[in-house]
């Protein structure tokens, strides 16, 4: 079963003030999501990654289509005890503080004996252990970021979803929520988080999918992804007309011309390997390749 | 749920200095009907009750109004509902909460003003006088409005920006005072049209004017316990339709 599941997903917005028309948003979002996968939801600013969170948060309702997480609505509020999610750039009550915050949070969920505990385990765990006693408005975007992950799985969800949690953030904090990540899929969780940071997808997903106007534009492993995409074919070898280490790329139908050529002028060929395009180049393709449809 | 979002609601506004600022402004208010008063030789306590409750009811009114209209569209501009409706938390639990939240607020603040004034009375009488709990009963009409304000407030809240919110709390606020004057306006009118429009109006709005017994408690007249048990009646309905508009219309909003 898939954890999480979207057919034929479609929002649109009104747009303009006195005569509203219909922007679509997002265009028939089919996705399948499965258990303690890291899923990466790619694409550009604009391309429909937030609201298809929001719609799984069931923050926003769907123009068509439905959406189910772990088999249940995504109405269900009862699910959500099953469910953890940080959105983009969050904001939280300004005069608690962190420890007062995340009391109010695991509240809600009904912990009683060991939730402080509990609220000092999180917080420790994102690195906000000593900023407990703080107002929220006093935090760095780095730390809201930090304490917004602590809020997201002070329940032990069994699925989180993560709005760009690595955007706005230095090197570091990059690296501790890509740990974090990683963490929770060791433990076992399902990880739902879009982002525009390619290297992070790279990084961290078993699959990606990625996004652009509205539509989904393709959605498998990262390797997956680039198997149909080879670019040619690199060929590393020795000697030849000149001696020394060169290097020379052919079509993928070429290699066995430029391997009978290499060997007819001498040279010793060292390594052979498949050009792909790097994520980046991937979704630049596909993007700028909607935008031109 | 409600009572975790209701407490979390009051410690927040508790946090906001704008409160202690109109309860000091009140307190000033109430300290300075005491100087009122001593140079208003035999009806101190008329003059310190009336202002003093006035002072109150004013403050709350205020106070009402710019946090109730507020509390749901700041929630909504800031974010702060993403992470919260993302747990187990119906849409209607979340205003159940937030209307209780701003209710304990209100009845702190009263409660610190009313001690204001109490504390005046015993200053200027030397101590209290039996007629003196009729006070609380006004301070407790206060309450029951500033409950009903919050529930209209906490509906606009749902769907307008704070300054319509505002414009509109405050327009239905100032008719509901009125709203006996409509119906007798009405009556003393010969047409029948203007009756039925008028008489339905008085009962469509809100009637701010039923809890006005300052007049009453600051002559020492005994308020009946018909009038307190039906305006009780009349805020639990009112409120009580109020939240549940509310409730509708936030369940079927989109928050972009």
């Amino acid at each position: 079963m898939a954890v999480i599941l979207a057919e034929a997903l479609t929002k649109d917005y009104l747009a303009g003030f006195w005569r509203q028309t219909p922007r679509r948003s997002l265009d028939s979002l089919n996705l399948e999501v499965q258990e303690n996968e890291v899923f990466g939801f790619l694409g550009p600013n604009g391309a429909g990654k937030t609201t298809t969170l929001k719609l799984l948060m069931n923050l926003i309702f769907p123009t068509s289509g439905k959406a189910t997480i772990l088999g249940h609505p995504v109405s269900d509020t009862r699910m959500h005890r099953e469910i953890g999610f940080l959105p983009e750039q969050p904001y939280f009550y300004d005069y608690l503080t962190a420890g007062e915050m995340l009391d109010y949070y695991a509240r809600m969920f009904g912990y009683r004996e060991d939730r402080a505990a509990r609220v000092t385990r999180f917080l420790e765990r994102v690195g906000l252990g000593e900023s407990r006693d703080m107002q929220l408005r006093k935090f760095s975007k780095g730390m809201l970021q930090r304490f917004g992950l602590a809020q997201a799985i002070i329940h032990d969800p069994r699925v989180v979803f993560l709005d760009e949690p690595t955007s706005g953030l230095d090197p570091i904090g990059r690296r501790e929520v890509r740990d974090l990540i990683l963490e929770l899929k060791k433990e076992g969780r399902t990880v739902f988080f879009s982002t525009h940071i390619l290297p992070d997808a790279e990084t961290l997903c078993d699959r990606v999918s990625v996004l652009a106007h509205g539509k989904l534009q393709g959605v498998g492993s990262v390797r997956d992804l680039f198997q149909s995409h080879v670019q040619g074919v690199e060929i590393v070898f020795e000697g030849g007309e000149s001696p020394g280490f060169h290097r020379m790329q052919v079509g993928v139908n070429e290699v066995y011309d430029a391997f009978e050529r290499l060997r007819k002028a001498g040279a010793r060929i060292v390594s052979c390997s498949e050009v792909r395009p790097t994520l980046e180049e991937y979704f630049m393709k596909l993007v700028s390749k909607e935008g031109q449809s | 749920m409600i009572a975790v979002i209701a407490w979390n609601t009051f410690r927040e506004a508790v946090r906001d200095r704008i409160l202690f600022n109109l309860v000091f402004f009140a307190l000033l208010m109430i300290s300075a009907a005491v100087l009122v008063g001593q140079i208003s030789i035999g009806i101190e306590h008329l003059i310190i009750v009336n202002l003093g409750l006035t002072a109150i009811s004013l403050f709350g009114v205020a106070m009402a109004v710019i946090l109730g209209v507020a509390l749901i569209y700041k929630e909504i501009e800031r974010r702060t509902l993403y992470t919260l409706l993302s747990k187990p938390v119906r849409r209607w639990q979340f205003i159940a909460g937030k209307y209780c939240g701003l209710c304990l607020t209100l009845t702190v603040n009263t409660l610190f003003m009313t001690a204001g004034l109490i504390l005046a009375l015993f200053y200027v009488d030397q101590g209290l006088r039996p007629s003196d709990l009729q006070v609380l009963v006004g301070v407790f009409f206060i309450l029951l409005q500033l409950f009903l304000l919050t529930g209209i407030a906490l509906l606009f809240s749902c769907f307008a920006t704070p300054a319509v919110a505002t414009l509109g709390t405050l327009g239905l606020y100032m008719v509901g005072v009125f709203s006996e004057d409509i119906r007798t306006f009405g009556e003393i009118s010969k047409d029948p049209m203007m009756q039925r429009l008028t008489s339905g109006l008085y009962y469509l709005l809100p009637n701010f004017g039923a809890f006005n017994v300052i007049s009453a408690v600051a002559h020492e007249h005994p308020i009946p316990g018909a009038l307190i048990a039906g305006n009780i009646t009349y805020v639990v309905l009112y409120v009580a339709i109020a939240l549940i508009a509310s409730a509708a219309i936030f369940s079927n909003r989109d928050l972009k």
